[in-house]
């Protein structure tokens, strides 16, 4: 496939992974990386968040999710080395970005596979 | 952003590495850029939590008090901070990038900026009773 057949398909998936982002990450962030831990809100026991991740819906929607968010977050990244600190190596810099972003969509993959 | 257009000009004006703090518009610009980076960072945190919770009782207690310790809170706060300054100028940016027409007529941005608010709240209030109930 081309580079211009790939392109447009990048940045589909860069906006669907901004949509998902912008309306999963705030509460998921404020629940799971501060109220829990720091205690504002009970958390929730280890069996009931463990029978909801068992549902097989819970994989689609998270892997649904965090696949075009990890593109997303590759895309623009490549864009804020480009326009932002003037990086030039493009090929390279399009390499490691995107390359990581597939790392963790790999790792999403085996994390939620096993965890559902 | 901007994409790569491809013109094959041969002259390209250089820019300081640093141009984006001469203007608070430009620094925005550029923070709102660097969200990327959080929003990958916190894919991964869900990724860790989802497999404590997995790895059993003990593991899921063992994240929390991983996730209290001061450098992951620190991190975090930020971290949340870059994601309402992403969900804020997303959908600021929608209308632009996209412009709807119903019967004729264009729907206006705040209409489609307000519809999204509308499902930001939706899917938050959902995922708090997922969790929480």
């Amino acid at each position: 496939m081309s580079l211009r057949r790939v392109e447009p398909l990048v940045w589909l998936t860069f906006s669907g992974g901004g949509v998902a982002a912008a309306t999963l990450l705030p509460v998921l962030t404020f629940l799971f990386a501060l109220a829990f831990p720091l205690g504002w809100i009970d958390p929730p026991d280890h069996a009931h968040l463990a029978a909801v991740l068992h549902n097989p819906l819970t994989f689609l929607v998270l892997m649904g999710a965090f696949t075009p968010m990890l593109v997303h977050a590759a895309h623009r990244f490549r864009y804020t080395l480009y326009d932002g600190l003037q990086v030039k190596h493009r090929a390279l810099v399009a390499a490691v970005c995107y390359g990581s972003a597939l790392v963790g969509v790999f790792v999403a993959l085996q994390m939620l596979g096993s965890a559902t | 952003m901007s994409a790569d257009l491809g013109t094959g000009l041969a002259y390209q004006r250089k820019m300081p590495v640093w141009w984006w703090l001469r203007k608070r518009s430009y620094f925005l610009f550029v923070m709102r850029e660097l969200s990327s980076i959080f929003i990958a960072w916190l894919v991964l945190y869900l990724l860790l939590f989802v497999r404590a919770v997995a790895h059993g009782p003990a593991a899921y207690d063992d994240y929390l008090d991983w996730a209290a310790s001061p450098v992951l809170v620190v991190v975090n706060v930020v971290a949340f901070a870059f994601v309402l300054l992403h969900t804020f100028t997303w959908f600021q940016l929608t209308p632009k990038a996209m412009v709807l027409a119903v019967r004729g007529h264009r729907v206006p941005p705040w209409a489609i900026i307000g519809v999204q608010y509308v499902g930001l709240g939706a899917m938050s209030a959902f995922i708090a009773w997922l969790v929480l109930s």
